[in-house]
């Protein structure tokens, strides 16, 4: 009895543990694309868009798996979306209402959850073909590894970009290049993490 | 499960109806809360650019196709200064906004920025402390100041590789004072003031 709790709980965390490294939405399933070249302009974006979506992503995760039974195949994509866009207005009203300066922050990126398609990537994938608990940990995992990967994007270029670190100066900013805070920097730092990060992964 | 038209109709149909329920509802709870936010913030923004005051009296305003709101500050029924809550569209990326004070002989007495989505690191240091280019209009007389930055011939200070950034902030602040002048009465139409001092997009 002992033994199949463990074995469960073992399951369950492997579950979590695979999205934030083997399925990683960013740098193995490249999903989410202009989310993370946009907004990693620093470490606390970054952090916080992650954030954003992972509650987002866990929330419609759930519903999704207790309403896939119901959806007609052909309707899928549609009932998906209502559902998503929904979750990320109430999230928007809510965080406007109730913490006014979190939303001050991170309300640009609130809309553009809507549009991420590792949303709607993992609820085709994973949500429709799976119970509620295991789409709920499959949110927490993508979403946990979607921030870890902005974050650590949004710090690279920070650190290099403008010589600080979560708003932190580090005193080296007029040495700086300044490509890094901008566009091509976001593809050049994604290139090499994602070269990093599957060469560790391999191994 | 197999679709046909009767059951993707109703479905679909389910499933709008209750999540336009839920936005609704959640709508409803949070309309209040929102604007109470709102004006919180406004209030804020309006502390940090003004003297102590104790009555704001709002007019709205319209300067390049944009709507600038102006309040008048009493103090016991004494007008101490003038805010404006200005905008430009020429940012780096987007607007900005920014709420600029003035005392009544038209002194810039601060200027805080309320929106921006500059490169951080570069044109976003707009918000900070202290910037060169709050510094190069902080405690001015108004009328005395070229808004335009020094690379262009005027007064105003750039920050260092965001010259589209500085531009934009010499923009709204020009826009800010010749709404001001309209506030307080100096001068009836806000066009005709703007048009000298705008910086132009290259």
């Amino acid at each position: 009895m002992a033994n199949k709790v463990t074995q469960l709980l073992k399951d369950k965390l492997l579950l979590v543990w695979r999205g934030v490294i083997k399925d990683n939405p960013t740098f193995v399933l490249v999903l989410g694309m202009c989310p993370t070249l946009g907004t990693t302009t620093s470490a606390e974006n970054g952090f916080g868009m992650g954030v954003a979506t992972m509650a987002v992503l866990i929330m419609s995760n759930i519903v999704i798996s207790l309403i896939k039974n119901v959806i007609p195949d052909k309707v899928r994509i549609p009932a998906f979306i209502v559902v998503i866009a929904s979750f990320v207005t109430v999230i928007q009203m809510l965080m406007q209402a109730f913490v006014p300066s979190l939303y001050a922050s991170l309300g640009v990126f609130i809309p553009l959850i809507v549009v991420n398609c590792i949303i709607l990537g993992r609820a085709e994938a994973f949500a429709s073909k799976n119970g509620a608990l295991d789409s709920a940990l499959d949110g927490v995992g993508i979403g946990l590894g979607f921030t870890f990967s902005l974050t650590v994007i949004g710090a690279v270029r920070e650190v290099l970009g403008s010589g600080a670190i979560f708003g932190y100066d580090l005193g080296i900013g007029s040495y700086t290049p300044l490509v890094f805070v901008l566009a091509p920097g976001a593809f050049l730092v994604l290139g090499f993490l994602m070269v990093l990060f599957n060469k560790f992964l391999k191994k | 499960m197999k679709s046909s038209l009767k059951n993707m109709v109703l479905v679909l149909f389910c499933i709008t109806l209750v999540s336009a329920a839920c936005v609704g509802l959640v709508n409803m709870i949070t309309v209040d809360p929102i604007a109470k936010a709102k004006e919180a913030a406004e209030k804020a923004a309006l502390a940090q650019v003004l003297p102590a005051f104790d009555a704001t009296e709002m007019s709205e305003h319209e300067a390049d196709e944009l709507a600038i709101v102006a309040y008048k500050a009493t103090k016991d029924g004494e007008v101490v200064g003038y805010a404006v809550k200005t905008a430009t569209k020429n940012g780096f990326s987007g607007m900005v906004k920014m709420m600029v004070g003035f005392d009544t002989k038209g002194t810039i007495l601060n200027v805080n920025v309320l929106e921006q989505n500059e490169t951080p690191g570069l044109g976003a240091k707009m918000t900070e402390e202290g910037n060169p280019l709050l510094a190069s209009v902080q405690g001015k007389d108004a009328a005395k100041v070229n808004f335009t930055v020094k690379k262009d011939g005027g007064d105003i200070d750039a920050l260092t590789a965001a010259t589209i950034s500085s531009r934009a902030y010499a923009d709204a602040v020009a826009r800010a004072y010749a709404v001001f002048k309209v506030a307080a009465g100096w001068s009836d139409d806000v066009e005709a003031t703007s048009g000298a001092t705008q910086t132009k997009e290259e």
